[in-house]
């Protein structure tokens, strides 16, 4: 939005960079200035003021109450206090308040400067700010909070990117891709710690590195904090590079996998470093406890994700607090599983993953949008003062640089990576069916950058125990700036040097979605003729097992027996009709257009005949009825409009035509309005239950154009049914109904209005077909239905496409 | 008998083994009923698409040789060898796998997949929840968006075309087949 805001006005894209490095430069100051007074007013200044008495409110209170009790505290009168700095009372919410608001103009200042983000990757200038707010602490003679507290970071600022990431996570290519992940998850981390530890380990022992306190099992611990692959800095680097599927869910799986890994490693070398040793037996307890952890975070996650989605099926008339479930659940997923030491991050991928298909088909479409923009809002926040306080962390020390440990540590962490990968993936080969090529290995390997998880491992590290935590932090800081700087910033211009794939933009068809479940039926029925339990007959019972059990438990009322494909069916339409009104009826319609502007001139621009006949063979069937869609939606928009227009402006208007054009036109707006209204009483949220068939059957009857109406009445019960209950969200299954109605009017209709005269006249009458009387069904406005329509979501991401169950 | 060349000997014999196995009577042929008996393909929406695709017109059985020749469709494309434009397209190549595909929907084997055969395969698959209506709009959006040259039918290069982003290698193949 900023590109193009820059681009219109070019001569004035150089005052946007002046402006955009001002407000940054402003920020920091700002930021600095507040923290520094902040740091100024600390409790030791105030406890003084305390005991000094007489100047704190609440002091005076006491003094107060004191006076009632104990005769012997004198009560001095002094003038009343009419205006009073209280900083410490409202100390830690206004700081926390501030960093956020920091780590948020940061954000909107680093899209003004296009060309800027386009070069550095976002995630390096955050560090490099949280540098200059550290320096500027430090300048300032304070001292640097300690921001990056382990108890905060894990507690708080890690969860909600995760709970973004679990959510949103593509099933299917993850799923077909579960074994390579684990194997590098697994093994891959465990060969860099030994690896990087060992390594560090021998070369400690050598001469003249001065290094030689250094012991085994610290090093190996230090080894286990360092390879883990960060989740977060994948995913801030990657989201930018726009690479193919694969590659993406390869990396970003082995960075949420690795973390039962890293915490087992973590706990087993850290319990053991004090005893100096570690015995088989520990070693067998260790792969025993890497089962339970990860296996048992992963069954925390779940029942929490199934308590979540029971939860989400009796929410029908409390659609506010929907999206809450969700987060709370999470959370309490996360908790649960922190709390046994169990993989945290695994519980809430697992919760998210297990929740996300039924509650999405239990929740109304707005609450569905509030959690998509929560979970993005929260994530994108935490994500951004990760990376500011880790730039903060870094100013803030204490350091031990130690050129040898660091360079070795650096230089020991691309190595095995890279022999990791490429060991690994000539193993996995062997059993895909796509194999990864070498171009696919280099980006997996590049692309395993470190992090913050990183950093507050080793923060949480004993001093007592490990006197060399200095060092350790030392270089982990160096081993993160090395990968977010150097690698994070070229691995742009990488993939595009090496030609890798890109993702796809496109949208996935309705072509694509029949055609791969027929061929995965297909690949099941080979797969039962050949006798071969494979990947598709597992699935195929799943999918079996989810449908006729855990749907009914888990959806409300009768959405369960939708199919997957209407879903998607449904889905997609309603996308397409959102994006035909918010890009004002597509280039191709002439004139009298969903602009509220050109409602009002709907009439007659006499199209030139050329532009008519052109413009005519262009409407397929299929673009009518996207058409009829905008033009409903959006006569709902001005319908208020219109009914002052038809009383009070119809005089004056001068594109007036003719008055009996005009009668005709406002008795159709009048016949539409009827439909609109009925319609709104459909697609008011929360949903209305589901009427009885017998309701349902009474007010198709009442159309007497509807041809499927001999259809509903013969075809009994579950057809009419699923039609109205069947949606995903109440408003895209009406808009079918309404569609599958004007389909069958517009047959009928067809034949009449053989040539069209002007384009709007011809659609206008086709949407009114002729004449139907059907009473009022009260006149309610739903402004509900415009936002939401005209709220499409935080972005278009292939994510919302994926098929629930794959 | 010339054993075509992409199946291994190894395949052979575990298809044998099946293939003996479904057939009860040991005729050395397999009928439709010996497809049959198979419970979990009973259950498949299209199943007897599948049963029949194995059975050349005309023929009411099918001997071992055709029944390895129609599972060598699924098995992964060999992407060591250089296609050779001499010799015929191997048959678990990209094309032979979405012919083979194709041909399941097009009963009528005329080439194209009309909406009739469309809304056919929707029906099975989507099993009685939907109503003709939902069915029929959903064949003529279908239809609508891969139909290129307007003839109200979809054909083998559309069906392709539509597919180009899937990765048919990788959807359409059996593991063990490897």
């Amino acid at each position: 939005m900023s590109v193009r805001v820059a681009l219109h006005s070019p001569t004035g894209s150089r005052s946007f960079l002046e402006r955009g490095l001002l407000l940054l430069v402003m920020l920091i100051f700002l930021e600095g200035t507040v923290l520094t007074l902040g740091a100024a007013s600390s409790p030791d200044i105030s406890a003084q003021d305390n005991t000094g008495g007489g100047h704190d409110r609440r002091d005076d209170h006491r003094g107060i109450a004191g006076s009632h009790e104990h005769t012997n505290y004198t009560y001095t009168k002094k003038a009343f206090p009419v205006l009073s700095l209280d900083y410490h009372h409202i100390q830690v919410p206004f700081e926390i308040s501030l960093w956020v608001l920091l780590a948020s103009l940061m954000k909107l200042g680093f899209h003004l400067i296009p060309r800027l983000s386009s070069i550095v990757p976002e995630s390096c200038l955050l560090i490099v700010v949280g540098l200059l707010v550290g320096g500027l602490i430090k300048l300032a003679g304070e001292e640097v909070p300690p921001v990056l507290d382990s108890n905060l970071f894990f507690l708080c600022l890690l969860p909600p990117i995760i709970l973004d990431a679990g959510y949103f996570l593509p099933i299917r290519p993850f799923m077909e891709n579960i074994g390579t992940i684990l194997m590098f998850a697994v093994v891959g981390t465990l060969w860099n710690a030994f690896f990087v530890g060992g390594l560090l380990y021998a070369v400690c022992q050598i001469e003249g590195t001065y290094l030689s306190q250094v012991e085994l099992l610290p090093c190996l611990l230090f080894g286990s904090i360092i390879s883990a692959v960060d989740p977060v800095a994948v995913l801030a680097v990657f989201e930018e590079i726009h690479i193919n599927e694969l590659l993406h869910i390869l990396v970003f799986g082995e960075s949420l996998l690795n973390d039962a890994v890293t915490v087992v490693l973590y706990h087993l070398f850290e319990e053991y470093s004090g005893a100096g040793e570690v015995t088989p037996t520990d070693v067998i307890l260790g792969v025993i406890c890497f089962l339970i952890v990860s296996l048992g975070g992963i069954a925390v996650g779940a029942i929490y994700g199934i308590l979540a989605a029971f939860t989400s099926r009796f929410t029908s008339h409390t659609r506010v607090i929907e999206p809450l479930f969700v987060f709370v659940y999470s959370y309490m997923a996360y908790l649960s599983a922190e709390m046994f030491h169990l993989s945290g991050i695994m519980a809430l991928i697992a919760c998210g993953a297990v929740m996300r298909p039924y509650v999405e088909a239990n929740i109304s479409h707005k609450s569905h949008t509030t959690v998509k923009y929560f979970l993005k809002m929260w994530s994108s926040v935490s994500e951004t003062l990760i990376f500011i306080f880790l730039g903060v962390a870094t100013v803030a020390g204490p350091h031990a640089w130690n050129w040898t440990f660091v360079s070795v540590t650096v230089i020991l962490c691309l190595v095995s990576r890279v022999i990791g990968v490429v060991g690994l993936t000539f193993i996995i080969n062997k059993f895909r069916i796509v194999k990864l090529t070498t171009k696919d290995q280099f980006i997996v390997a590049y692309g395993g950058l470190r992090g913050a998880i990183a950093f507050s491992l080793g923060y949480l590290l004993d001093k007592d125990l490990f006197p060399m935590r200095t060092m350790f932090l030392t270089a982990i800081i160096t081993e993160i700036f090395f990968t977010v700087f150097v690698q994070g910033m070229t691995i742009k211009p990488l993939v595009d040097l090496l030609a890798v794939k890109k993702k796809q933009e496109a949208k996935r068809s309705i072509n694509e979605e029949i055609h791969t479940q027929f061929l995965d039926h297909l690949l099941t029925g080979i797969e039962d003729i050949c006798g071969h339990y494979g990947h598709h007959h597992w699935k195929d019972k799943l999918n079996r097992f989810n449908k006729k059990y855990i749907k009914k438990c888990l959806i409300a009322g009768e959405r369960y027996k939708e199919p997957q494909l209407i879903a998607f069916y449904h889905k997609m339409e309603f996308k397409q009709a959102i994006e035909l009104v918010e890009s004002g009826g597509g280039v191709k319609l002439p004139s009298a257009m969903p602009s509220q502007v050109s409602m009002q001139n709907i009439q007659p621009k006499k199209l030139p005949p050329a532009v008519a006949e052109r413009a005519l063979p262009q409407f397929t069937k299929g673009r009518e009825e996207e058409i009829r869609k905008i033009l409903r939606s959006n006569l709902q928009k001005t319908r208020q409009r219109l009914r002052s227009y038809n009383r009070h402006t119809l005089v004056a208007d001068p594109f007036e035509d003719g008055w009996n054009d005009f009668l005709l036109k406002k008795q159709r707006m009048i016949e539409l309005e009827k439909k609109m209204t009925e319609m709104s009483n459909y697609l008011t949220v929360p949903a209305a239950p589901p009427d009885s068939p017998t309701m349902c059957r009474a007010r198709l009857a009442s159309d007497p154009n509807a041809f499927y109406n001999i259809k509903a009445s013969s075809d009994g019960v579950p057809t009419i049914q699923v039609d109205l209950a069947s949606p995903q969200s109440p408003d895209s299954v009406n808009m079918l109904n309404e569609f599958s109605k004007r389909g069958a009017t517009d047959q009928g209709l067809g034949q009449r209005e053989g040539a069209t005269r002007d384009e709007d006249q011809g659609l206008m009458m086709k949407l009114s077909s002729a004449g139907k009387e059907e009473k009022e069904e009260g006149g309610n406005k739903n402004p509900g239905l415009m936002r939401c329509l005209s709220d499409p979501g935080p972005s278009n991401e292939d994510e919302e496409d994926e098929p629930f169950l794959p | 008998m010339n054993w075509p060349l992409y199946v291994t000997p190894a395949h052979i014999v575990r298809l044998y083994d099946r293939f003996e196995a479904l057939d009860k009577e040991k005729t050395g042929h397999l009928r439709p009923q010996d497809f049959g008996a198979i419970n979990r393909l009973a259950m498949n929406p299209i199943g007897d698409r599948i049963i029949g695709a194995f059975f050349s017109p005309g023929q009411e059985t099918v001997d071992f040789h055709s029944f390895v020749r129609i599972l060598a469709h699924f098995r992964p494309a060999d992407k060591k060898h250089p296609k050779d434009p001499s010799m015929p397209e191997p048959v678990n190549s990209r094309t032979s796998k979405l012919k083979f595909a194709f041909q399941l929907y097009d009963q009528d084997k005329d080439g194209k997949i009309s909406r009739a055969e469309l809304l056919q395969v929707l029906r099975s698959m989507l099993e009685m929840q939907v109503t003709e209506e939902q069915l029929e709009s959903i064949a003529d959006r279908t239809i609508q968006e891969a139909d290129l040259d307007k003839d109200d039918a979809i054909s083998f290069e559309e069906f392709r075309k539509s597919l180009e982003k899937v990765n048919i290698d990788h959807k359409m193949s059996i593991r063990f087949l490897r």
